[in-house]
């Protein structure tokens, strides 16, 4: 015990970080409803900025704090609130996350697109508060640095006001009574949206401190850096089921403490060391999902006027015209027979790759389809799901020399296990809950087994060798056998999903949505019905996992972590999560847009990022357009087209912006 | 009425924090019986509605179901024993057909939720399950909206979906929380009728929770009365609203002099 607080003082300041973010997160679910995971993104993109401009424009601490922090944080938060949540108060849980996880994705992908690709060092410059290289008193024996002084003392400060404007004004307490409905408080004579406004704008003020008092610590960071702030906070604030500010503070100091006390304690050369160090903010996380009830009520419809809400418009295939549903299927079959002959005769090979990546990944979307589409809930660990279905294939065929297809069967299998274990973890879980159990579950893969050489064969991954395949077809577009093994899948893959959404399991999902409680009342067994559709979903993506890394002739650990999960919910929210087209289309357009990006832009500016970043900002639109932003173009001009040719006036199914309003309540009318 | 009742509730006991919401409530419903379950506001209900259905686990006492112990059970499965339900709060499907609603629960009824039934397309509804269906649209009287979608439908026709949403289970008991809430007086009798007919004609136990006295006289046998968690009075529908203590609970003290 001698070393105690040597190992545990430094854990202070990270515990400071990590407990502004999660008094963040906690502040605006109370004030907004809205649970933002975009916080950690902020974070660094405020740290990103200081860094920028007293590393590379000379500026002094104190201006670049003032712009990073002061200005460009608040406006952030104002900006978020103004331009998008303000105007999604009513939708469900599902939406408000999507959008964030989307802001999550898409401010770290649009930094290096706006600010170039930087090596970011923070420098003694970034604590404008205290030197960070200077010692300038010891407790009980431990140094304190400024490091440890400007973060303690800020964070103390900021906790303290924060709780007085919460408990002893009044703009605490409208703060408060906004989150059930701002329509409602607005009846009082309450401006609700300037509430809320102020909230974002404190909060967001909040994780940009966060950021700038964050980066010291590492010295050289990138936005992997602030994935675990991001978890931490995260977990924290669940622990204080996103409403007490004291508990999700004290909880976020006691992580950072103990995680600098593991690592104290456990010799680096222990398998503890790697296994539990990296895990600790995912086994909170867990911990309080399973342990606390009332993580089970967070998704609990709380807006007593949602039922002046008009209900959500039908998708466009099932209220188009006739005729013009025959129009569009000949099209679409026309379209089909051409890219077949296109792929299989004069497609270059850089675009045939472009389009079976696309096909392989509409495999792994598809899993999404299932689960978020039709059964209403957000998985983030899909691109796990689809790991495993890879590597296991893989190293069946390394070690024990089996076909790599055939370990593909058994890389789906073991995937399908996987999400049923986690769907058995979050049996009671739904919303919220559910998404961050399965984050969760995704990091602690990135953490742990996905960070095993042994496994994925460190960073480089594992090369798919011809020989595990027994032929070099699928190489190098030869004989085209890639493409026609990718579709022969994904037409598998769709005819599923289609039967199991038009069977008794789709419309029993279907009407858990609706009610889950009405729907186990009927004698339906929800519990039963989820596991079904994870076990599904899991072994979906781990074909599609496989496909795809075949395709890239390489497993990696970097191509199916966490942040890839995010990825694919964000790509496939984009087109259309509610039906298999949108999951093709996301598929297949993600390749194609980074391919002609890349074609077009200057190297400086990264296509990918930029790919990923315009999906993002596509996805933040799924709260006023549920049914994707391609979903609700498909429907608008098969309107406009109807009324020109067939004649349908307003108010016709394919009009859908006119469909009667519902007068009944539900406990929750969006699902 | 002499045989074993369909649904025997002993002591049951329920409280939220300090509050008894329910408090050694006891009673029976027989086989084919109308029992109205009145009471002011806060009287303990829809949370005893919720204890019988698995929603909420009595503190105490016991419930037995067509001789068989609930506790323990899940929703699901005390449903499929024969209990169907309304809700006071309507509970519909969101974005399904009214003809969607019922295929949910005759599946449901016939245990029909494998996954490679589905696959193997033979999911979709048969002409069996169709009649079926069309036959229960036609006695609750919505059969014109069988294709319509909830999202377009009024209050009063979703709490009539969710009546015939309920009897596609075939259940034995019907447990009816607040039918007529929000419904017109003509509603209100057409859904009565539906009631009556449902327990004269098909033998279906109907436990009624209803704050519109007349619909309760008009079809319940017997009625029990709750009054801050406790059972008040029990007796037909005259004899307990001829009760000063009910009065008292229903008009105050004045009410009852």
């Amino acid at each position: 015990m001698e070393h105690f607080l040597d190992f545990a003082l430094p854990g202070v300041p990270y515990g400071c970080t990590y407990a502004l973010v999660a008094v963040c997160l906690v502040l605006t679910y109370q004030a907004t409803g809205v649970f933002n995971f975009a916080f950690g993104a902020q974070a660094f993109a405020s740290a990103f900025i200081f860094t920028w401009l007293t590393e590379y424009h000379g500026w002094s601490g104190w201006e670049a704090f003032l712009v990073s922090v002061v200005v460009f944080g608040p406006f952030l938060g104002w900006a978020f609130d103004r331009l998008l949540f303000r105007h999604i108060p009513n939708a469900n849980s599902t939406a408000k996350m999507v959008c964030s996880l989307a802001l999550l994705v898409g401010i770290p992908s649009l930094l290096p697109v706006v600010f170039g690709n930087q090596n970011l060092d923070a420098t003694a410059t970034i604590v404008p508060f205290f030197n960070p290289n200077v010692v300038y008193f010891t407790f009980l024996g431990t140094p304190v640095n400024g490091i440890y002084l400007s973060t303690i003392s800020v964070t103390v400060v900021v906790l303290v006001l924060l709780t007085i404007l919460l408990r002893y004004t009044t703009l605490g307490l409208q703060m408060r009574a906004a989150v059930e409905s701002r329509r409602l408080v607005q009846l009082d004579g309450v401006n609700a949206n300037g509430v809320v406004a102020i909230a974002w704008i404190v909060s967001s003020f909040m994780a940009s401190l966060a950021g700038v008092l964050f980066a010291p610590n590492f010295g050289a960071f990138t936005s992997e850096d602030y994935v675990t702030l991001t978890v931490t906070a995260i977990a924290a604030a669940a622990w204080a089921l996103l409403r007490s500010i004291p508990i999700a503070a004290a909880v976020a100091v006691f992580i950072g403490i103990l995680t600098t006390l593991l690592q104290g304690y456990i010799p680096t050369t222990s398998f503890f060391y790697a296994a539990i160090i990296p895990s600790l903010p995912f086994l909170f996380l867990v911990g309080a999902l399973v342990f606390l009830p009332k993580m089970r009520e967070l998704d609990a419809s709380r807006d007593p006027m949602a039922t002046i809400d008009p209900p959500p418009p039908p998708i466009a295939a099932t209220a188009r015209a006739p005729q013009m549903d025959r129009i569009i299927r000949v099209l679409w079959w026309v379209l089909f027979a051409a890219f077949c002959v296109s792929m299989l005769t004069w497609m270059p090979d850089a675009w045939a790759t472009v389009f079976n990546n696309g096909l392989t990944y509409s495999i792994v979307l598809l899993s999404i389809t299932l689960i978020t589409g039709m059964a209403g809930q957000l998985s983030l660990c899909q691109a796990t799901l689809a790991g495993v279905g890879a590597f296991t294939a893989a190293q069946l065929a390394n070690h024990l020399g089996l076909n790599l297809l055939v370990g593909g069967l058994v890389g789906a299998a073991l995937a399908a296990a996987v999400a049923v274990v986690l769907a058995l973890l979050s049996l009671r879980l739904k919303g919220l809950g559910l998404a961050l159990m399965t984050l969760a579950a995704a990091l602690l893969f990135d953490a742990t087994f996905f960070n095993e050489t042994s496994i994925t064969g460190g960073p480089e991954g594992v090369s798919i060798q011809a020989k595990w395949l027994g032929t070099r077809a699928f190489f190098g577009f030869d004989g085209h056998a890639m493409f026609l093994l990718s579709l022969a899948v994904l037409v598998v893959a769709v005819v599923l999903v289609l039967l199991v959404r038009k069977g008794t399991v789709g419309r029993n999902l279907a009407a858990m949505r609706g009610s889950e409680t009405a729907t186990a009342g009927l004698g339906v067994n929800p519990s039963w019905q989820r596991i079904i559709v994870f076990a599904l979903s899991g072994a979906i993506a781990g074909v599609g996992g496989l496909l795809h890394s075949l395709e890239q002739q390489v497993v990696s650990p970097t191509d199916w972590n966490a942040d890839i999960s995010l990825v694919l919910v964000v790509l496939v929210v984009t087109t259309s999560v509610t039906t298999v087209e949108g999951a093709i289309q996301a598929g297949i357009g993600f390749f194609v847009t980074e391919q002609v990006l890349t074609t077009v832009l200057p190297a400086r500016i990264g296509a990918s990022s930029l790919t990923v970043a315009l999906f993002a900002f596509g996805a933040l639109t799924y709260a006023s357009h549920p049914e994707g932003v391609l979903e609700y173009q498909k429907r608008r001009s098969t309107a406009r087209f109807e009324r020109l040719f067939f004649s349908r006036g307003r108010g016709s199914p394919a009009g859908a912006e006119e469909l009667p309003q519902a007068a009944m309540s539900t406990s929750n009318a969006n699902g | 009425m002499a045989d074993a009742p369909l649904l025997s509730l002993r002591g049951v006991c329920k409280s939220f924090g300090g509050v008894q919401a329910v408090s050694s409530v006891t009673f029976d419903v027989h086989a084919g019986e109308s029992v109205g379950l009145v009471g002011p506001n806060g009287a303990g209900k829809t949370t005893l509605f919720n204890c019988v259905c698995g929603q909420l686990r009595p503190e105490e006492g016991e419930i037995v179901f067509d001789g068989v112990p609930l506790d323990g059970l899940p929703t699901y499965k005390r449903a499929r024993l024969g209990i169907g339900r309304t809700y006071q709060k309507v509970e519909v499907f969101t974005d399904m057909s009214v003809q969607d609603h019922l295929m949910v629960a005759e599946r449901a009824r016939r245990g029909q939720g494998r996954l490679w039934r589905d696959l193997l397309n033979l999911s979709k509804p048969t002409r069996e399950e169709t009649e079926r269906v069309d036959a229960i649209l036609e006695l609750v009287g919505i059969a014109h909206l069988a294709g319509t979608s909830v999202n377009a439908l009024g209050l009063g026709n979703c709490r009539l979906v969710e009546v015939a949403r309920a009897l596609a289970t075939e259940p034995k008991i019907l447990l009816a929380d607040e039918p007529s809430s929000g419904l017109d007086l003509h509603e209100t009798a057409e859904l009565a009728g539906v009631l009556r007919t449902v327990q004269r004609e098909r033998g279906t136990a109907v436990l009624l929770v209803e704050h519109d006295l007349a619909m309760v006289a008009e079809v319940v046998d017997r009625t029990v009365v709750m009054d801050l968690g406790a059972m008040l009075a029990e007796g037909t529908f005259d004899e307990v609203m001829a009760d000063p203590a009910v009065r008292a609970a229903y008009l105050g003290e004045m009410g009852a002099v």
